[in-house]
């Protein structure tokens, strides 16, 4: 076993882990951050993405160790449990960015990282940008308004 | 495969920074596929690497992967190997016994298999800087953004004072097991203007042999290396300054 120092949404922890735990499993499994959501558990789907050290990376694909250290944040971190949804989420919403709902954590997290690097994103980049993220149920297409939408929405 | 130990690297120092260097530019192993795709070094040094860069994975999967990393693993249809191919770089390896420089042609061995020895690392690599008068081009095509290429080529293109091809290198990812240089078509451009973009095209489909999958027949991919060499020729001479 490791001993891993790590801040998460802000908060430090300190925890005993099993050295080939993924990132994933540890936050899931040993914070009970279920909001990060595991699909394909080998770097395809993009459902698991969360922000280390401020950019995009698939937690089934790194060890809990490997984060030692760093700050990570998840999708819990976006809105307060009882506060208003952020931007991106009220987006989401409005313009049917979501059926199910399996796959949103991972897109909400993509599009925060390329919206939280500059405004005026183009359809294209959008695209482009969450083609490492798959979705069974909108056809991207309400995913896609959401973001243009939600570039306008946030205040940043 | 169980290994008995796995080893991570990123915590080795020094590993991760692009500088320049007398010849040109020295990226590190451990250097992530984002940062190449920004660097604005790279991006003067070496443009068509930035651009070969921002073709792998999603952003997500650019910015774990490192250059060493894509290297060592050697998928033949990797942006990468084909990238140092046209750059004409080197791989510098290390391990107790010492130091040595590979070029391309010494390092890539077959599909995912490279003369990297046991005890052996890679650490960095080396690249020219582009000569005055060059026009560099990556161009791909893929099922999807982010997917691997069908087939992709890189090109350096420099151009005398009249307008004829004073130096070029053609080289493809996808069409073979290992990065493959178009030499024929490379001959076929010496001294020559526009003119001779067709005709190289068509050397290079001619010479290469790509293999047939899931994703493309052989005979497709022969077309795409004909129909994106011209494309990209033509691309790298426009960009000549």
């Amino acid at each position: 076993m490791s001993v891993v120092r790590l801040e998460v949404n802000g908060t430090p922890f300190e925890r005993e882990v099993e050295p080939r735990r993924t990132l994933a499993d540890f936050l899931r499994d040993d914070l009970g951050l279920t909001g990060t959501h595991l699909g394909c558990e080998h770097g395809v789907c993009g459902s698991c993405t969360v922000l280390l050290d401020g950019v995009s990376v698939r937690s089934c694909l790194l060890y809990a160790v490997q984060a030692a250290g760093a700050n990570v944040m998840t999708v819990e971190a976006l809105a307060p449990a009882e506060g208003p949804l952020h931007p991106l989420q009220e987006a989401f919403k409005r313009c049917h960015g979501l059926q199910c709902g399996f796959c949103t954590p991972g897109f909400l997290i993509t599009a925060y990282e390329l919206l939280s690097e500059r405004r005026g994103a183009t359809g294209d980049e959008i695209r482009r940008t969450l083609s490492g993220n798959l979705c069974r149920c909108t056809g991207y297409q309400g995913i896609v308004e959401a973001i243009e939408f939600a570039d306008e929405l946030w205040e940043r | 495969m169980k290994p008995a130990v796995l080893v991570d690297l990123n915590r080795i120092g020094g590993l991760d920074e692009v500088g320049e260097t007398e010849a040109g530019l020295a990226i590190g192993a451990l250097v992530r596929h984002r940062r190449v795709e920004r660097d604005p070094l790279v991006a003067r040094a070496c443009p068509l690497l930035a651009e070969a860069a921002a073709q792998i994975g999603h952003v997500a999967v650019r910015n774990r992967g490192t250059f060493g990393g894509s290297l060592a693993h050697a998928d033949p249809a990797a942006e990468l190997p084909a990238a140092m191919a046209a750059l004409d770089g080197e791989v510098e390896l290390r391990s107790g016994r010492g130091s040595r420089r590979l070029r391309v042609e010494e390092f890539f061995r077959g599909p995912f298999e490279t003369a990297v020895e046991e005890g052996e690392l890679v650490v960095a690599v080396h690249l020219p800087r582009a000569p005055d008068r060059t026009g560099q081009v990556w161009l791909e095509v893929n099922e999807k953004h982010g997917h691997f290429a069908l087939v992709g080529v890189a090109i350096s293109l420099t151009l005398a004072e009249d307008g004829t091809c004073s130096e070029a290198r053609l080289a493809y990812a996808g069409v073979g097991p290992v990065p493959w240089i178009a030499a024929e078509a490379v001959s076929l451009l010496a001294g020559k203007g526009h003119g001779a973009f067709q005709q190289a095209a068509v050397a290079a489909a001619g010479g290469c042999e790509p293999p047939s999958d899931a994703h493309g027949s052989s005979s497709y991919r022969r077309r795409l290396v004909r129909v994106l060499t011209e494309r990209a020729l033509t691309e790298a001479a426009g960009r000549v300054a």
